[in-house]
């Protein structure tokens, strides 16, 4: 039997000490990092073509992005926290600020669906112009991404799931808050997926489903039993973080490129 | 992982299988990198003769003027689907394989690091190249060229199915490469045997690393424009729209900027196979290991810096031009190291001829000559004249066909009795190299002339009397040729099954860890992981006398194979089937968005995609082999 452990013990013989899936999603990262840069560079590339309106001046609502942007920076403080109460062994906390972190994604979600719902009223679709297409794409698959990152985080909730059926009743109303909130991302007509709907019922479902999550998300506050995320799950919930972090740098340099830098962004002057 | 019922659906696969149906079932759940490896290698051969007979196609069209064998429609699918299917489907799968069969037993492990993350690249693979292959069935291959320039392949000029189909299926392989990518550089950096650092690392891991880094860089870039020019199909976007203000030119630079780096992803895994093969059969070690190494690296980084050569005759001006001439030329350096590195290695060695050898030795002339012929396109006034014509089709198949088809059979010849525990037949080895390596040159060489004087690629015929003819029937024989050599081997394959298993551990008395144990290897492949303290360890540890006295007696004991040994392997898993069938099944319904169909096919691809990656997520593989799990 000694020699079985003693054989296995090899097998994971680890060349240079870094987690192998960690080394795995820094890879991911660094591989991401070509994705993002090159729908970037093709955004920069055809800044200043669009040949007709509406321009990035007359269209973006800098305050507004601003607002949003700081909700996504402070879910990074709550995944820092989240994977800190983890791996120092508080689990109920670590689930928790996981949860607040997946519901301010989602947040920031909900004002991309507003945002991308108010440009097509005001006649900005992929369609429209070459701010049009590169913005909607750009800022689409980086709503991909935190979409993405939001479902991952929930799968947390569900991997410690105890058998309190209240507990389960109120973690599948988050679900349903969270499905919500992508169904009216699916239904701002930017693509014309699902036939347009009108603006106030996109926005009636999509602010529901932020509501429904809040309330969830408070709701288990109250009812949480201690059984959270265990601390040998930590490095789970590091990848996890490893990729959320990546996805706010990533709209950190969307924001500076997309909102501040091209603000006064008008009608090409050289004649095209 | 806590006691969480997930709703499996399927039994968990078990280890033993039995009769036809229950064979099928252990493949589709293997996570054994050496049966991966097996399937990549049959799949990617399989595409080898489609891809073949689409070339004898074109051969044969081309073969006198104004024939009127292919019509132009079908001639430009042949083409396109002959080139993307030699690429995708061909080199870079079997360059796989041999990633997956050789990276682990080199590096003494006992898998790669991610099993099931291995198999669900391969089925990625398998399922994206099937669904690029459905084209055929619609009537509507993919005919815009393997590199689809937009506008050509914009929905209002070609307005089919066949470009969506490239889309899709490119899509698909790009994923299981990028898969495949981060897997095997964790494998490299994190599963090397104790004292294997990386400067005693064989040059085939080496090279795979280099290959990898390159995949997973230039992968994303060609993921973003295949989605551009779906945005633009499918959904209206602008992108290469020039009347909006889209610009076709951003399509090659980000085209290119993936296509140069896929070139070295071609090629270099036949470099790191040739650089295992010489040494071995010139019993000496390779020379100059640093330099081969150092090249390798220079070769990958540089071919970040000279994609515009592609593009000399766009219109980027001379400052543009110049820069990329240079660039271009520069890495003719490196090269030229390696090929100096490979002959010194020969030089003096002594030299056992056989078929593997001969592969490895006809690899480096034809990629010599292969290179000298694109060292003549890295001048732009002289690229002016080469540029679309049959000139530059010799160049690329003499560096990819004769680099790295003749590099990767080298590594079949090598590797087969490791793989298989039989030698492959050593005459018609020969015979194979021989008919293969001449129907090559009499396929490829006329190509040179007919380029220079001007024949332009791509053309599904030309007018008699423009000086072709000849050329033309020469290079349409040399082409079945090649047919015939690839038979050959295909005989030499089924023949050679039928002789006993009598290779031994180490029939070429060579230099690398998989030499070690037996062939073909045990499930675990090493009963105990080996301790290395050289750069062609197993080597010095049977000839310890070669090591220069710094051999402390180590003993050459450490072929320990008895079957004993009870090693934890990775769990079986189905999950990573499913989840490439659902991302198949979801790109696959992005064909024709506006068929109601389409939306069932998404929805069940979805539902598979969710319960497939949360299964994966929960499955309860060996609980303790926290080290091979994925997230």
């Amino acid at each position: 039997m000694s020699e079985v452990i003693a054989a296995h013990d090899e097998a994971h013989h680890n060349s240079t000490g870094i987690d192998t899936r960690k080394l795995l999603m820094w890879l991911f990262l660094g591989s991401d990092c070509l994705f993002f840069g090159s729908f970037i560079a093709t955004y920069l590339v055809y800044r200043n073509r669009s040949l007709v309106g509406p321009y990035p001046s007359e269209i973006l609502d800098i305050p507004l992005t601003t607002i949003s942007t700081f909700v996504l920076l402070m879910s990074s403080l709550a995944m820092v926290l989240a994977l800190n109460y983890t791996q120092r062994d508080k689990p109920v906390a670590g689930r928790y600020w996981t949860l607040i972190t997946a519901c301010l994604g989602a947040i920031f979600l909900g004002f991309q669906v507003y945002e991308f719902n108010h440009f097509v009223n005001l006649g900005l679709t992929p369609k429209t112009n070459m701010f049009g297409t590169t913005f909607f794409v750009l800022t689409g698959f980086h709503g991909a991404h935190v979409t993405f990152g939001v479902l991952w985080l929930l799968t947390y909730a569900f991997s410690c799931l105890t058998t309190s059926l209240k507990e389960r009743a109120i973690l599948i109303l988050s679900i349903i808050g969270f499905l919500m909130i992508f169904f009216a991302v699916l239904m701002s007509d930017w693509l014309h997926v699902i036939p347009h709907v009108p603006f106030n019922t996109v926005m009636a479902i999509g602010g529901a489903g932020v509501l429904i999550l809040l309330i969830s998300l408070i709701l288990l506050r109250k009812t949480s039993t201690p059984k959270g995320i265990a601390v040998s799950q930590s490095m789970n919930l590091e990848l996890s973080g490893l990729y959320w972090h990546f996805v706010d740098i990533v709209w950190i340099v969307i924001f500076t490129i997309i909102y501040l830098v091209s603000a006064k962004d008008v009608a090409p002057i050289i004649g095209m | 992982m806590t006691t969480l019922k997930y709703p499996t659906f399927i039994p968990r696969p078990k280890e033993e299988y039995s009769g036809f149906l229950g064979t099928i079932w252990s493949w589709i759940t293997t996570v054994d990198h050496k049966k991966i490896g097996t399937l990549y290698g049959i799949t990617a051969f399989i595409w080898f003769l489609v891809g073949g007979i689409e070339a004898l196609l074109i051969r044969l069209q081309l073969y006198a003027p104004e024939a009127k064998v292919l019509s132009p429609e079908v001639y430009n699918q042949v083409f396109t689907m002959h080139g993307t299917t030699m690429i995708f489907l061909v080199v870079m799968p079997l360059s796989a394989a041999f990633f997956n069969w050789i990276v682990p037993l080199q590096l003494g492990a006992r898998d790669v690091a991610f099993p099931r993350l291995n198999a669900f690249s391969y089925w990625t693979f398998l399922f994206g190249g099937i669904l690029l292959n459905l084209s055929w069935i619609f009537g509507e291959a993919p005919n815009a060229g393997w590199f689809a320039y937009a506008p050509n392949s914009s929905f209002p000029y070609n307005p089919g199915y066949g470009v969506t189909f490239w889309i899709i299926g490119l899509q698909a392989l790009g994923v299981a490469s990028l898969a495949a990518g981060f897997n095997f550089l964790a494998t490299i950096i994190n599963l090397r045997a104790p004292g294997m650092t990386f400067f005693k690392l064989p040059v085939f891991i080496w090279m795979t690393a280099v290959v990898n880094v390159l995949i997973v860089l230039a992968f994303p870039i060609i993921t973003v424009a295949l989605l551009q020019l779906m945005f633009d199909r499918q959904f209206g976007t602008n992108f290469f729209n020039a009347v909006q203000g889209g610009d076709p030119v951003m399509w090659q630079h980000l085209f290119w900027l993936f296509g140069h780096p896929e070139v070295y992803i071609l090629i270099l895994p036949a470099m790191g196979i040739v650089s295992e093969v010489l040494p071995t059969f010139s019993k000496k070690p390779l020379f100059g290991y640093s330099f081969i190494v150092f090249s390798g690296i220079g070769i990958g980084f540089l071919g970040w810096f000279v994609w515009s050569h592609h593009m000399f005759t766009v219109g980027l001006g001379p400052a543009a031009n110049s820069a990329f001439a240079i660039s271009t030329m520069l890495i003719a350096v490196p090269t030229g190291v390696k090929i100096f590195n490979w002959i010194a290695t020969l030089w003096g060695g002594s030299i056992r001829i056989n078929s593997s050898l001969l592969f490895s030795v006809g690899f480096i002339a034809m990629f010599v000559i292969g290179g000298l012929s694109g060292v003549t396109h890295a001048s732009p006034p002289s690229d002016a004249q080469q540029q679309d014509t049959y000139y530059v089709v010799a160049h690329f198949h003499y560096v990819l066909f004769g680099g790295a088809i003749l590099g990767l059979f080298s590594g079949i010849y090598f590797w087969w009795p490791k793989m298989t525990g039989r030698i492959l037949n050593e005459k018609l080895g020969v015979a194979h190299f021989l008919v293969t390596l001449i129907g090559f040159n009499v396929t490829f060489f006329p190509m040179h002339w007919l380029g220079m004087d001007g024949m332009p690629r791509r053309v599904f015929t030309y007018p008699e009397g423009m000086g072709w003819d000849l050329s033309n029937l020469i290079s349409t024989i040399g082409a079945f040729s090649i047919a015939l050599g690839t038979l050959i081997f295909i005989f030499n394959v089924f023949f050679s099954t039928r002789g006993p298993k009598n290779a031994g551990n180490d029939p070429w008395d060579a230099r690398t860890l998989e030499w070690t144990i037996s062939s073909p290897p045990p499930h675990y492949n090493f009963a105990e992981i080996p301790e290395v303290k050289y750069r062609d360890d197993f080597w010095f540890k049977k000839y310890p006398e070669l090591a220069h006295g710094e051999v402390s007696g180590a003993s050459a004991s450490e072929v320990n194979n008895d079957d004993d040994h009870h090693v934890e392997m990775p769990d079986l898993s189905y999950y990573p089937f499913f989840l490439s069938l659902s991302i198949v099944l979801i790109l696959g319904s992005l064909l024709d968005l506006s068929w109601n169909g389409s939306w069932y096919i998404a929805g069940v691809g979805i539902l598979m995609f969710v319960w497939s990656l949360l299964g994966w997520s929960f499955e309860p593989v060996n609980e303790e082999t926290s080290n091979q799990k994925d997230h």
